[in-house]
């Protein structure tokens, strides 16, 4: 079978991961109060870094919605997917606050739980704040959030604040009803369905007054965006500026995932999902108003586990249904694993600033030379930041863009975000000629191991496998790599190339 | 006078707590409306909350069999528009 590279990306891409390059990093946020970059340190959502070194975890237990989004399907479940809405059991409150204490116990660098769907935990706030009372009294360790669409924020910030919540997220796709008319078809206000324009007029209204009443009272708000190419791409931009203006700190724009087999509208419609370089370009337009969230995985709605993987599995209610757990005794070594995690933090935080001297001064040596051109490179990692994954058990690479300046994260790019095919779904293309199809534009896939036949076949497909550098820090061995390839000549720039690359 | 849920519901929930009757049921395979419990909302409120939340077409039917939220209804789209409106969101 002849394999080559694939010009279109596949797959809905992602916000990405890793680093010093990447959205949320400690940098970007630095102009944020101390008080409130204490709360996100150690938030794998919103810390962009704390996400290789903390775990989180979703529990749905408000199914119900009070609107439609074109791209939703409130039925879809299929546990060979990871996407946001998807989940296998929906759990009561008292369900919910057991596996999340079995959870904690097991895992102990989780430090957050999140009510995110599928529905809107805002539309059951019984189910939502009974779950959240319940944990802040026997968790009192773990970080509360919540995920809504804003309808019924209004009038119940001030339930939410007595929960001690710290962080909410508002999903706003745009400032504009004639936009939101085009992305949901209707709401249910005031004990009626309203829809078209008006809907979305009435949904944005609260969404605003929602984010301001929030910020008001001092909750850090995330702004999660869905990207809908030809619905609100460019319009996005103004989303970015005007929730930037009133007080969000961290804005997410997501791919719209949108395949006919979700059921969602926009899938059965036909509505494709951005390119990684739209993506990628949105991204870096709105990245000069705020800081951007890039290492977003688009979990599940019952996702455990660290970010970019998925440890449901091992916590269904059957298997927790007989543990008793010693949560005060569980707290104690979840407080030794974090104190050893953030030492081990600042650690990695004073080699990796040393590698950035050398690459920058890899320029200043050469300064009568064209720039070397920046080169895409595909990572294979489990977290911790270091390369560690067999390329065979990769379901995701994390991407960076090695350049004359920097090593910079720029997205994450899922191989097993559709159902991987062959063998259930029948759609014929091999799983790794799948993967091939992901890693279109990389030029080096850095991975701990890879076997005989990929080797070949990404070689084939114009890809350098390299597992030199397993184990080693993501960012040091990229630009290690970029300057051995600086050294085999390999970096000329093409002529009247100087755009820069993205994911 | 009752509605009944048929064939199509996707057991999501939001109409259940909406019911000033209490009449549906969080039954398996779908959801039920218990018809002695029924009012329609009649006194209570407009428009028939199950109906004003529900997200799948054609699935509550009222005392006549007709369903409350017909094809096209809840997407805004028309079946017979479907074609036309499918080729101009696949060029976005």
């Amino acid at each position: 079978m002849e394999l080559k590279v694939i010009a279109e990306a596949a797959g809905a891409p992602g916000g990405g991961c890793a680093s010093s390059g990447c959205g949320a990093g400690g940098d970007k946020l630095a102009h944020l109060p101390e008080a409130i970059r204490a709360k996100i340190n150690n938030h794998p959502c919103f810390s962009e870094d704390a996400h290789h070194h903390y775990a989180r975890m979703h529990v749905a237990v408000a199914p119900a919605c009070n609107i439609q989004c074109h791209y939703c399907n409130r039925k879809y479940d299929c546990s060979n997917e990871s996407r946001p809405g998807v989940v296998s059991e929906v759990l009561t409150p008292d369900q919910a606050v057991k596996k999340v204490i079995a959870v904690a116990a097991a895992i102990p660098q989780m430090t957050v739980l999140g009510i995110a769907g599928p529905g809107d935990p805002l539309a059951n706030p019984q189910r939502t704040l009974e779950t959240f009372r319940q944990l802040s009294e026997k968790a009192p360790d773990i970080k509360l959030c919540v995920s809504t669409n804003g309808l019924a924020l209004p009038e119940l910030v001030d339930e939410i604040c007595k929960h001690n919540i710290e962080h909410v997220t508002i999903t706003i796709n745009c400032v504009d009803p004639d936009v939101g008319a085009k992305i949901y078809p209707w709401i249910f206000w005031n004990n009626r369905r309203v829809t078209g324009r008006k809907a979305a007029e009435i949904l944005i209204a609260q969404q605003q007054k929602g984010l301001e009443m929030l910020v008001a009272r001092g909750v850090l708000v995330k702004v999660n965006s869905v990207l809908i190419p030809g619905v609100n791409a460019e319009h996005l931009k103004e989303v970015s500026r005007v929730v930037k203006a009133k007080g969000a700190f961290l804005h997410n724009v997501m791919p719209l995932i949108a395949e006919p087999e979700h059921g969602t509208f926009f899938g059965l419609m036909g509505q494709r999902g951005p390119t990684n370089d739209e993506l990628s370009a949105l991204q870096d337009a709105c990245a000069g108003d705020m800081a951007m969230m890039r290492h977003c995985r688009q979990c599940r709605a019952d996702a455990v586990g660290m970010l970019g993987e998925d440890r449901g599995d091992e916590f269904t209610l059957d298997k927790i249904a007989e543990q008793e757990v010693d949560y005060a005794a569980a707290m104690a070594r979840r407080a030794e694993v974090h104190a050893a995690i953030e030492a081990s933090r600042t650690a990695q935080r004073r080699q990796s600033s040393e590698t950035f001297v050398s690459i920058a001064s890899l320029t200043r040596r050469r300064p009568a030379r064209p720039e070397p051109r920046p080169v895409l490179m595909a990572v294979a990692s489990t977290g911790g930041g270091v390369i560690n994954q067999h390329f065979g058990h990769a379901r995701e690479f994390l991407v960076y863009e090695a350049s004359a300046n920097d090593v910079r994260f720029v997205g994450h790019r899922k191989v097993d975000l559709y159902c991987s095919g062959d063998e259930t779904c029948g759609d014929g293309e091999s799983v790794l000629a799948k993967t091939i199809r992901v890693l279109d534009g990389c030029e080096v896939v850095l991975c701990s191991r890879i076997g005989y036949e990929p080797w070949g076949q990404l070689e084939a497909a114009g890809i350098a496998p390299n597992g030199e550098h397993a184990m080693e820090p993501i960012e040091d061995a990229i630009a290690v790599v970029y300057r051995e390839m600086g050294e085999a000549g390999l970096l000329e720039p093409a002529a009247g190339a100087t755009q820069r690359m993205s994911a | 006078m009752a509605y009944k849920i048929i064939e199509g519901c996707v057991n999501c929930w939001a109409c259940l707590p909406l019911c000033p009757s209490e009449a549906i049921r969080d039954a398996l395979p779908h959801f039920t409306i218990d018809a002695r419990a029924c009012t329609e909302c009649e006194g209570d409120f407009a428009d028939p909350q199950c109906a004003s939340i529900c997200p799948i077409e054609g699935v509550i039917l009222d005392s006549l069999g007709v369903p409350l939220n017909p094809p096209g209804s809840l997407t805004g789209i028309p079946p017979d528009r479907w074609a036309e409106i499918r080729t101009q969101i696949q060029a976005r």
